[in-house]
């Protein structure tokens, strides 16, 4: 009914529903905050864990995940508000895009409502709020930029940074003990590169058993799989021919035929043609001399036999990322048809030595030597699948941060340097603002501030009187002062060796600045009906 | 009454089922009808002008999108509600026709309806009504050509066409950058249009979106963007002086659409099935490589094999490329799309300076460029951003920017913004008024209210005391005769749109005030409403 009493007629569809002015926004900022108030916990050297449980039959209790990874979090969770999917949104794009920080951004952008309730409380315009937030921003970006450094990227000095970061991200994660050792792992395998920045030629294999510490950096390639029984285990100087192709039975690719005998005699014919098909198949094979043969498809017992007849390992089904893998290290190329020996030179992978390798229980096959040596593998140990996956995501996120600094070699100090340094440089732009943007500004410089004091707090260290005295120390002039979370002080960031990427701030902030503002700006919320599902 | 008497008296009934079905007459169905499109109305209205708000919309699905482009949003609020949905298609139309104004256009034809409401309630006929504000809209078109203004488009490095664009962006939420974002948009259209023609084909620019980074990093390419990669990992990367390849066949044995058998009964015919099932591949791949192309796009997928014969060829292949950017590379490069391998030839193939892969952000997404195109210089508009809603709501926006520039390189006459053209119409029309002795009086000086509804409500979503400003405004424009006066959204310090230069087309204003005007029409018709109770 509207004000004069009309009764007005239904507009939308049954179920949709309508949410205006003050209801939708405090939808929005409830669902927003909660999702920030629910990864926080996670943020920081001191911040905790979280269990995972998926919901649906059968499962329920078998592929629990434990992480305090932010993306990975946010991704599991079913949540039905509006805005609390769009800082899932941005969690996941700030994964894609950095690999790590995913909790940051959506703890910053949680605070930034937050700030911006209150405002809105006060009976400011929306509108004025995001104009305030959007010279903050700027401000900050700005800030971040000059208060970074960058260093050669063949100097000592850069390669010292990569190690602090990668320490510095590790922190928080579960390896923190065995800090220094990943890090230092992380940094190899990132060096290897040289500057590329193709994940896929780090390989990561997680084995169960052992302990964290047992794990190692591989400068071959680990290939998951075995060589088939009857073939050498141990090839040196091998030539590698990589095939994708069909070894089990030909089928026939011609649309429609269809195999029709009269008599068994027939039968017998074809089998006999099909035999000698394969036959032909593992000929051409053959005279490109390789020394292993690795494909991707099942490999029956027929071909195989006449392979490994003729002195050729057999690796039958790999997976199509492991060849890839294969291919791109020794140099080969990806087969699917044979007729071309001639081209073997340029086809044929090549590396020092192959062989069969036992890590813990499990037969792997190792490739050293090969052509081009940028490819590695980290081998991760621990003593349950939980840890592994774990372990896994950490040091995904630590070699993201890494690819994503050599490619900007800008680094920052952290320890909530940068959110510090921002939020006083926002501060003091306020001051020159006229009119009520001001206020914007400086809850925007209060929601940086929360990083550092959720930090705090999630070590369980006075929040109140370290921030301050930590404002009071960048006063003074001390800008590479930061948190020392190891004993609850405000410490040097120069001497603790805590540095960050900068790329992967300002992607937070920015990241962080737009959901917040799309979510400030929305003043009407329509849920259109939920689609029926027939129940199977 | 929907009884009635058959030759013998007997009563029957016209309406079957009449206790299943609602039904609504007169005085009440005008009202509920007018209620009905009012509500749209009034959840578009907030999303007006600069500092217009946005809505947040949940599909059925559980997808969110956050907008401000009135199109999508009453695209995407499933309404129900039959009059209700004829607001929807003004929407529509307004969009399909101009691409800018979805918003404007709803929100004058709500107020239109408000003031209606009224006229009933005087116990004016809806037929005068209409005529009424018919009469008013004509008077409305013939102002708005005479107070518009003819502008070069080519100055000052096309400054006109950004600021126009610069206006249809700023009350989205990448305002913040209307300025870089205007100039690709204007860039873009400028890359493609005929202006000889004063025509711009709106498919030679593609809008790809590519979530991460931020809005500023959104750029525009000169060439095609396709969210492909090479068919094989081992393919060159790069392929320059390419020369395309366009294929609608894929790289497998042939699928005739009769169906058929082929029976092998011996040995032999099952030998002879395998060389030639071999023999297809390789003369494919021949087929390709002989008509000198040097890469092969093709809309379908390739058999592992032809695959590897392909690259041993050195030919570098992408498949399960979509049909609409076929059709784009066809255009960009002058490539015939092939659909045999038979009918390959040297003139067929397109021809472009690049073709190379590139790389975005640590996930291992490849896109490949397609540039230095031979024919008409296609461009893509990459958005970036940092969420999924952002880029959808840019590419949005940016699209709106577009139909703009467009409309005014075909129709380089605009008026101001601000709602002064709407408040100089209004002020027209109720001049106009007085000189009419009929009833159509009250309804076209009720169309001048209406016209003051839009600046109204401007000035309502900027904060701004409405009744003020549009008052300061009117009387402004009558004692300066200067019909550029509006509202001072941006709090600039003038009302002179011209200084502001908040620059509409005038097709734009012209289609939002018929258009309007016609669906209001349209409504004030009906007088009896029915509908099944449930369906």
């Amino acid at each position: 009914m509207d004000i004069v009493g009309n009764v007005l007629p239904q507009v939308l569809k049954d179920e949709a529903t309508e949410d205006k002015g003050e209801m939708a926004r405090l939808q929005s900022f409830v669902g927003a905050i909660a999702v920030a108030d629910l990864v926080k916990t996670t943020l920081g050297p001191k911040g905790m864990d979280k269990i995972l449980k998926p919901t649906g039959p059968g499962q329920e209790m078998t592929h629990i995940t434990v992480t305090n990874d932010g993306a990975t979090i946010l991704k599991s969770m079913y949540v039905e508000n509006p805005a609390a999917k769009i800082l899932i949104e941005i969690s996941k794009t700030q994964d894609e895009e950095v690999g790590d920080g995913t909790t940051t951004v959506a703890v910053l952008a949680g605070e930034l409502l937050r700030e911006g309730e209150k405002l809105i409380q006060k009976r400011i315009h929306p509108q004025h709020v995001i104009a305030g937030w959007r010279i903050a921003r700027d401000v900050a970006l700005k800030t971040l930029r000059d208060i970074s450094s960058e260093n050669d990227i063949e100097s000592q000095e850069f390669h010292n940074d990569l190690i602090k970061i990668a320490r510095t991200t590790l922190s928080s994660k579960l390896i923190t003990s065995d800090r220094d050792y990943f890090a230092d792992l992380c940094v190899k395998a990132v060096l290897r590169l040289k500057g590329s920045s193709n994940l896929d030629y780090i390989q990561i294999i997680k084995l169960p058993g052992g302990t964290i510490r047992d794990s190692y950096l591989d400068d071959g390639f680990i290939l998951k799989k075995q060589i088939t029984i009857g073939c050498k285990r141990r090839i040196e100087n091998a030539k590698i021919l990589v095939a994708n192709t069909a070894m089990d039975y030909d089928k026939i690719k011609i649309y429609g035929t269809k195999v029709k005998v009269n008599s068994m005699d027939k039968v017998a014919e074809i089998e006999a043609a099909e035999k000698e098909k394969m036959k032909h198949k593992v000929d051409k094979i053959l005279k490109f001399q390789p020394t292993v043969f690795v494909n991707r498809q099942l490999i029956y017992n027929y071909p195989e036999q006449l392979l490994a007849d003729s002195g050729v390992t057999v690796i039958e089904h790999a997976d199509f990322e492991g060849m890839e893998r294969v291919a791109a290290a020794t140099g080969a190329e990806i087969l699917s048809t044979f007729d071309a020996p001639e081209r073997r030179d340029q086809v044929l992978g090549h590396c020092d030595l192959i062989e069969e390798i036992m890590i813990g229980e499990e037969k792997m096959i190792k490739f050293t030597g090969c052509k081009k040596n940028e490819a590695c593998t980290i081998v991760l140990r621990g003593s349950s699948i939980h840890i592994l996956d774990e372990v896994d995501r950490s040091i995904h996120d630590v070699l993201c941060v890494l690819i994503t600094t050599v490619k900007n070699r800008r680094v920052v100090w952290g320890g909530g340097n940068s959110e510090m340094q921002m939020a006083a440089a926002c501060e003091e732009e306020a001051k020159k603002v006229q009119g009520k943007q001001a206020l914007a500004i400086e809850a925007y410089a209060r929601a940086l501030r929360q990083i550092p004091t959720i930090i705090c707090d999630n070590g369980g260290y006075d929040s109140a009187e370290l921030i301050q005295n930590f404002k009071v120390e960048l006063q003074k002039g001390n800008l590479s002062s930061g948190l020392n979370m190891n004993d609850g002080t405000v410490g040097d960031m120069k001497e603790l060796g805590i540095k960050e990427c900068m790329r992967v701030k300002e992607q937070a902030v920015m990241a962080a600045s737009e959901a917040a503002e799309l979510i400030m700006r929305v003043d009407d919320i329509v849920k259109c009906a939920p689609r029926k599902r027939e129940r199977a | 009454m929907s009884l009635a008497f058959d030759d013998y008296g007997r009563p029957y009934i016209i309406l079957r089922d009449q206790g299943q079905k609602k039904r609504m007459k007169g005085l009440e169905a005008y009202k509920s009808n007018i209620l009905a499109a009012k509500a749209v109305a009034n959840t578009l209205s907030s999303s007006l002008g600069p500092k217009g708000m946005d809505k947040m919309l949940v599909s059925p699905d559980g997808d969110v999108s956050v907008t401000n482009d009135g199109a999508t949003i009453v695209e995407k609020m499933e309404i129900q509600h039959p009059t209700a949905k004829l607001l929807v298609e003004l929407s529509q139309s307004q969009d399909a026709e101009i691409g800018d104004g979805t918003t404007g256009v709803v929100v004058l034809a709500g107020k239109l309806l408000e003031q209606a409401l009224t006229l009933l309630d005087k116990g004016i006929h809806p037929l005068k009504i209409s005529d009424g504000f018919d009469r008013a809209c004509d008077v409305a078109i013939k102002h708005l050509e005479t107070i518009s203004e003819e502008i070069d488009i080519q100055a000052n490095e096309h400054e006109a066409l950004i600021q126009a664009a610069c206006t249809a962006l700023g009350s989205k939420v990448v305002s913040k950058r209307k300025r870089e974002l205007g100039k690709i948009a204007v860039t873009a259209v400028l890359d493609v249009a005929d202006l000889a023609r004063r025509d711009v084909n709106l498919d030679l620019i593609k809008i790809q979106t590519k979530t991460g980074g931020s809005v500023e990093d959104t750029r525009l390419i000169s060439g095609i963007l396709i969210d492909k990669d090479m068919s094989h990992p081992q393919m060159p990367k790069e392929v320059k002086e390419a020369k395309i390849c366009l294929l609608t066949c894929p790289f497998e044995p042939p699928k005739p659409k009769t169906k058929h058998n082929i029976n092998i009964s011996s040995a032999e015919d099952y030998k002879k099935l395998y060389l030639q099932e071999q023999q297809y591949f390789v003369d494919m791949v021949k087929l390709v490589k002989d008509s000198g192309a040097n890469i092969a796009l093709c809309q379908w997928g390739f058999d592992d094999e032809a695959n590897h014969l392909l690259l041993q060829n050195e030919l570098p292949a992408v498949r399960w490329v979509s049909g609409t950017d076929v059709e784009l590379i066809a255009m960009a490069t002058g490539a015939r799309i092939i659909p045999r391998f038979q009918e390959i030839t040297p003139e067929k193939l397109g021809k472009a300076g690049s073709v190379k892969e590139v790389q975005f952000g640590t996930s291992n997404e490849r896109m490949l460029v397609i540039e230095n195109c031979q024919c008409t210089k296609a461009v893509t508009i990459l958005i970036r951003g940092g969420s999924q809603m952002i880029v959808d709501e840019a590419k949005r926006s940016i699209h709106d920017a577009i139909c703009v520039i467009r409309n005014l390189i075909k129709d380089n006459r605009i008026v101001y913004g601000g709602g002064s053209a709407e408040l100089a119409c209004a002020i027209q029309v109720l001049q106009y008024a007085d000189e009419v002795s009929s009833v159509e009086q009250y309804a076209i000086r009720s169309f001048a209210d209406a016209l003051e509804g839009i600046p109204n409500c401007l000035a309502d979503n900027c904060g701004l005391n409405p009744i003020t400003s549009v008052a300061q405004a009117k009387s402004r424009q009558l004692q300066e005769n200067n019909p550029r006066i509006g509202i001072d959204c941006m709090e600039l310090g003038t009302t002179d749109m011209k200084e502001q230069r908040i620059y509409e087309t005038l097709s734009s204003k012209k289609q939002q005030i018929q258009l309007a005007t016609q669906v209001v029409k349209m409504i004030l018709k009906i007088d009896d409403v029915i509908a099944p109770d449930d369906y």
